[in-house]
């Protein structure tokens, strides 16, 4: 079985692609960074992928609110190649920062606003995958996933909560503390095709169980945030 | 104001077709409150400021542009997210108050406006960001100048005005200033006095004259860019002069004991005599640099930014941290985490009290915490180590320590610039932000410093700064040589690099952010963001195509030369022609007198009524207190590789005594710890300065690293070195602390001294800071799977404390909340070396290995109370204590005797642990599962309430 290859998406600025490499490896993909103007130039590099990820940090330095220069390069950049490349079947994620270029690039729905502390908060949280999501990165994970936030932007906002839920687009909630106000507890949404997910939290900085803050005392095995990116390179896969 | 961009005279030829450009205002208001408004009013609280009526804040952005409807509706489209804001182009009806930069102020969010607009077709000739504050109603004029001024507006990079300000569009005019000649051979000692006041110099009389002396004998008077180089290679911050000085001795009374020939050598000689295995550069370059094992090499170095914070905390913090991540890099390091320790006034000081010209601690506090996060954040390294500590002696003077940590699997010692190679600028375009920076932070502060000295202030891009990694690490066969552009500008950078060889530059070739720098300026300029790296010709296409890939920068200033002259030309002129020898050792030798501290070394106890409430207040003490409302503020989770975080435990709010990174793909890594006692300091600083050796070693080792491979940085920052009382600080603190290094066989490879940290208020009278040393250590780990915290593994486990405890009161935790508690006779001693620690940390390490222990907390602030404390928060669960290790309960409790740590073991491997530990270890008692700390039957806490003075947590 050859190996999935996935891209790892970067502008300037970007900094978890690192992070994101190694939970791509980690879960069986052969990954490649590519920065947003390489993906431009290059012809077919992003349709010779199966799986591709915009990765977190701070593109362009937030300027003008997070992701927002960066989308405009993948909308001036790429057209319509992204959508078509997750029409083609193609699994699509956004990683913090990632999942604010794509909000912003009109990918999945929503927008992410200013914490409610009005601070950047750096902590771990845990997270409820949605059982009757339709997306593909979550389908089936049991376990609560445990994972890092990192970000001072990563308040979910959506006019009808109640609607985005009712179709399925609601793919991981924050279980216990809601950590930056989102709406509904939403940490993580998906596309109607199921393909597309945009989350707030640093699942590729739990891949492995020595990872975690309370590795001595916690199943950390169980609540890797690896599990979402394998599920994803599973989809890949097909 | 409209103004036409390509129009051609009217008696010229045919015109182009010119473009009109007018200026455009897009408010961009928050739906919901915008958190930066509630930062404002909590700001003007703790400021006993009452701010305007109905505060809300928005952005502006500010447009020189061609601009109709559809260009308005697409670039508000790319600004403006609907779902959380609303826009309007409008000039602003009621009342407001606007900020904007200060013309030549770098703008990075006004040009990514500029970037994105060209994107999308649009013609923006220029952009700039700024704020408005609305108000319902108007304010008293004084009301809101007081207001603007305290809390929002920074009127060293920021101006503003009640209504519509005029944004700062218009370029400066395009004037190239050349150098000037100063008749220094003229001057008699008075007026080289002056010239040195009025120019800033920094340079003490005897430094004057021998410049003077130099420039006679080449017959010729300096130009100003020749003395401002001077100025900047001689001064304190670039050449250590006191820690190079030679030093005469004397005890209290004057007698003299000793010569010394430099602190600098002191610190050398100890790390050559530890001849550690693991050094492979000491105090060479900008970093220290290690290696533990295999190919790894590891890049150490800590600084201070403490004026620069001083008077603009977000920004000096800010670009304290960008320095020292360069100082890295120009080990040819890639970096991989950030430190940082703080030293502020209370919080909670009264207004009233703060001197003029000084910023309230609560806003330094804010400013520069928010400093180092954005820059450490933003740039994707993650701020890891630290400690944040408090003090009124640092209200006028703040402390600010960043360091970084760099890896690199292939490193080799630099090599020198051969003749012949280029001479690059890397990264960021040259302002005049940081002019004279290295000369201001070599000076006491008084009053007017915010004013004068505001060209001074820095301006971080972290952004630029990623950029240079990502083109620098990786291309280290690119270049020859590489160092950082810090204090000093290019004319420490590239005066360094050709000292011996020299170098020939053109001062017009550097980019500018804008125009209208006079030579010096250039030359001087600390605008972050910048190497300068020595490119063989035949590589020089290479590091070209890489960096233009990298979107960074790369400009070709000159090249070596071989003749070893540094020169400098600009507009065509030689500007300096020096001898690299004359700028490097033509500056004559210190000679100063250090009058050695005699510190009263006397044992004494202390009572205390009621050690529950005691041990309450110290928990909730400022300098003891959880820390998770600042390391939350910190992305300590990037990389992967942050085993052992700051915070720890089930909430993830007690202290970790030391911190371990781990690649994810190995099994070892390091542990840092930090060391810091500045209260110690004020009664012996020798002691304070083992001590924090000790505590920066215990740190490491409580988290499970190996005590034999463990490496230090110094950190000095003191008062001025001129009075023979702080100079005789210094010294016994030397002495401390390489006596220390060598009892643990630690070496150190780094340091940097910050002096002068004094501020002399409006009567007078001088402030200077407690003898403060900050000590890191970096130590081995050789598994992670040995890394340990101070939680435990759950009740029912033993409580087993290592070490020894004496009556050690002096600069206590308990002397600080109950200074009527000290004895009439005086405090007595403070807490002394113990040479048997580095013996019993071996022991703990090999009880470690073996798997023995599951939760290691070291004893500091507040003694074996605090530290059982903080281990029951960790866990949230409850202990008894059978025993306090000392016959006098207080001692047993509060003292804060070196060299102890408190470890948890499972009852079945208690009798090995023992049989490891030897008999400096006495079993205390036992985890619970009931929820309260039972102190001997002296006291009894329930958790629940050290939970709440730990966290101030009221729920």
């Amino acid at each position: 079985m050859s190996a999935v290859r996935a891209l790892v998406i970067t502008g300037p600025g970007t900094n978890r692609d690192p992070d994101m490499s190694l939970a791509l490896r980690l879960a069986g993909a052969e990954p490649r960074t590519v920065r947003v103007d390489e993906l431009v130039a290059g012809d077919s590099l992003l349709e010779s992928a199966a799986l591709a990820v915009v990765a977190g940090g701070f593109s362009h330095g937030d300027a003008h609110g997070a992701g927002r220069l960066l989308a405009l390069e993948l909308e001036v950049g790429l057209g319509h190649r992204l959508a078509d490349f997750v029409d083609a079947g193609g699994m699509l994620l956004g990683v913090c920062n990632g999942f604010q270029v794509l909000t912003r690039a009109g990918l999945l729905p929503g927008a992410l606003g200013h914490n409610d502390a009005g601070r950047f908060i750096c902590d771990w949280v845990e997270l409820d995958a949605v059982a009757d999501s339709v997306c593909c990165w979550t389908a089936g994970l049991t376990a609560t996933v445990h994972c890092p936030i990192a970000h001072g932007e990563g308040r979910y906002v959506h006019p009808d909560p109640a609607a985005l839920a009712a179709d399925g687009r609601v793919a991981l909630r924050y279980a216990g503390a809601n950590p930056n106000g989102s709406v509904d507890a939403i940490a993580g949404v998906s596309d109607a095709t199921g393909r597309i997910l945009g989350l707030m939290p640093h699942p590729e900085n739990h891949v492995l169980p020595r990872q975690h803050p309370r590795r001595r005392h916690v199943d950390a095995e169980r609540h890797l945030g690896l599990h979402i990116i394998a599920n994803g390179v599973r989809h890949a896969r097909r | 104001m409209n103004f036409s961009f390509n129009a051609t005279p009217s008696n010229g030829p045919s015109p182009k077709v010119a473009v009109v450009l007018l200026d455009h205002r897009l408010t961009i208001r928050s739906i919901a409150p915008d958190p930066r408004t509630a930062t404002l009013e909590r700001a003007s609280k703790h400021l006993g400021i009452t701010p305007p009526a109905g505060l809300d804040v928005a952005d502006v952005i500010h447009l020189r542009a061609s601009l109709d409807d559809d260009g308005r509706d697409r670039l508000e489209h790319l600004l403006v997210d609907p779902l959380l804001q609303r826009a309007t182009w409008d000039a602003p009806d009621g009342d407001g108050i606007e900020i904007t930069l200060l013309p030549g102020v770098t703008d990075t969010a006004g040009a990514a406006v500029v970037t994105a607009a060209r994107r999308l077709g649009i013609a923006v000739d220029s952009a700039t960001v700024g704020k408005r504050l609305d108000m319902t109603e108007p304010a008293a004029t004084r009301q809101v100048a007081e207001f603007v001024e305290r809390v929002v507006a920074n009127p060293v990079v920021e101006r503003w005005v009640v209504g519509p300000a005029t944004p700062p569009l218009d370029r400066p005019a395009e004037v190239r200033h050349r150098a000037s000649v100063v008749p220094i051979r003229a001057l008699d000692d008075a007026a080289l006095a002056t010239l040195s006041v009025e120019r800033g110099l920094a340079l003490d009389p005897a430094e004057l004259e021998v410049i003077r002396a130099h420039f006679a004998s080449e017959g010729r008077d300096p130009t100003d860019v020749e003395l401002e180089t001077l100025a900047q290679t001689w001064s304190e911050h670039c050449a250590h002069k006191t820690f190079r000085a030679r030093i005469t001795v004397t005890d209290p009374s004057g007698a003299p004991l000793d010569e010394r020939s430099s602190l600098l050598g002191t610190l050398r000689s100890c790390t050559d005599d530890i001849a550690a295995p693991f050094v492979r550069s000491a105090f060479v370059g900008n970093a220290g640099v290690i290696g533990f094992a295999g190919a790894t090499t590891y890049a150490l170095k800590a600084e201070t930014h403490n004026h620069p914070s001083a008077i603009e905390p977000f920004g000096g913090a800010n670009t304290g941290v960008g320095g020292v991540i360069r100082d890295v890099l120009g080990m040819a390091h890639e970096p991989i985490a950030v430190t940082d320790i703080l030293c502020f006034g209370p919080a909670d000081t009264d207004p009233a009290g703060v001197p003029a010209g000084t910023l309230h601690p609560a806003r330094i506090i804010e400013g520069v915490i928010d400093g180092v996060a954005d820059y450490g954040n933003k740039i994707g390294l993650p701020t890891v180590a630290g400690a944040v500590w408090f003090d009124p002696a640092y209200t006028t003077n703040p402390l600010v320590f960043a360091g970084c940590i760099g890896r690199s699997d292939t490193w080799r010692p630099p090599e020198a610039p051969q003749p012949g190679d280029r001479v690059v600028v890397l990264g960021g375009r040259t302002g005049r932000d940081g002019v004279r920076g290295a000369t201001f932070s070599s000076a006491t502060m008084d009053a007017t410093t915010g004013s004068v000295a505001g060209a001074s202030v820095q301006i971080g891009d972290p952004i630029t700064e990623k950029l240079l990694i990502d083109a620098l690490v990786g291309a280290e066969h690119l270049y020859r040589a590489i160092t950082d552009c810090g204090a000093g500008g290019l004319s420490s950078a590239v005066g360094e690099m050709a000292e011996g060889v020299g170098a020939d530059v053109d001062l017009d070739r550097v980019p500018l952010k804008y125009p209208g720098l006079e030579p010096w300026e250039i030359w001087l300029s600390e605008a972050q963001e910048r190497m300068v790296v020595a490119v063989p010709v035949d590589t020089v296409g290479e590091l070209l195509t890489r960096c233009v890939a990298s979107g960074v920068e790369y400009t070709d200033i000159g090249a070596f030369t071989g003749d070893g002259r540094l020169v400098v030309r600009a507009g065509g002129d030689v500007v300096v022609d020096l001898d690299t020898g004359f700028l490097h050792d033509g500056r004559p030798t210190r000679h100063m007198t250090a009058v050695l501290p005699e510190p009263d070394r006397t044992p004494r106890s202390r009572h205390v009524d009621d050690p529950a409430a005691v041990l309450l207040e110290l928990l909730a003490h400022p300098n003891l207190r959880s820390r998770a409302d600042v390391v939350h503020r910190y992305d300590h989770e990037i990389r992967g590789a942050t085993i052992v975080r700051p915070l720890i435990g089930c909430a993830r709010d007690a202290p970790a005594d030391g911190v371990a990174l781990v690649d994810p793909e190995e099994r070892h890594g390091i542990a840092i710890g930090i060391g810091l006692n500045p209260l110690h300091g004020l009664h012996d600083p020798e002691w304070m300065a083992w001590a924090a050796t000790d505590e920066a070693i215990r740190n490491v080792v409580a988290v499970g690293a190996d005590p034999d491979r463990v490496a230090l940085l110094d950190n000095f920052s003191f008062g001025d070195p001129r009075r023979p009382s702080t100079m005789g600080d210094l010294v016994a603190a030397v002495d401390g602390c390489t006596a220390a290094a060598r009892a643990f066989g630690a070496p150190f490879v780094s340091g940097k001294d910050s002096l002068n940290n004094e501020y002399t208020g409006p009567d007078g009278r001088r402030h200077a800071v407690p003898p403060t040393l900050v000590i890191t250590a970096v130590a081995h780990v050789d598994d992670v799977d040995h890394l340990l915290t101070p939680e435990p593994g759950g009740p029912d486990e033993v409580l087993v404390l290592i070490g020894r405890t004496r009556p050690e009161f002096a600069g206590s935790h308990l002397d600080v909340l109950y200074p009527e508690g000290v004895p009439a006779e005086g405090p007595g001693s403070a807490p002394g070396p113990d040479p048997d620690a580095p013996a019993r940390y071996r022991r703990l390490h090999a009880a470690i290995r073996a798997g023995l222990v599951t939760g290691c907390h070291d004893l500091a602030e507040g003694g074996l109370a605090v530290a059982v404390a903080e281990m029951c928060v960790a866990g949230r669960l409850g202990a008894r204590l059978d025993s306090l290790a000392h016959p006098d309960p207080m001692t047993g409790l509060f003292a804060e005797s070196t060299g102890r740590l408190l470890v948890t073991v499972r009852a079945e491997h208690l009798t090995d642990l023992l049989v490891n530990l030897g008999d400096e270890a006495t079993v205390i008692g036992r985890t619970t599962a009931e929820p309260v700390l039972d102190l001997a039957g002296i006291a009894r806490v329930p958790l629940e309430d050290l939970v709440r003075a730990h966290t101030g947590d009221r729920r």
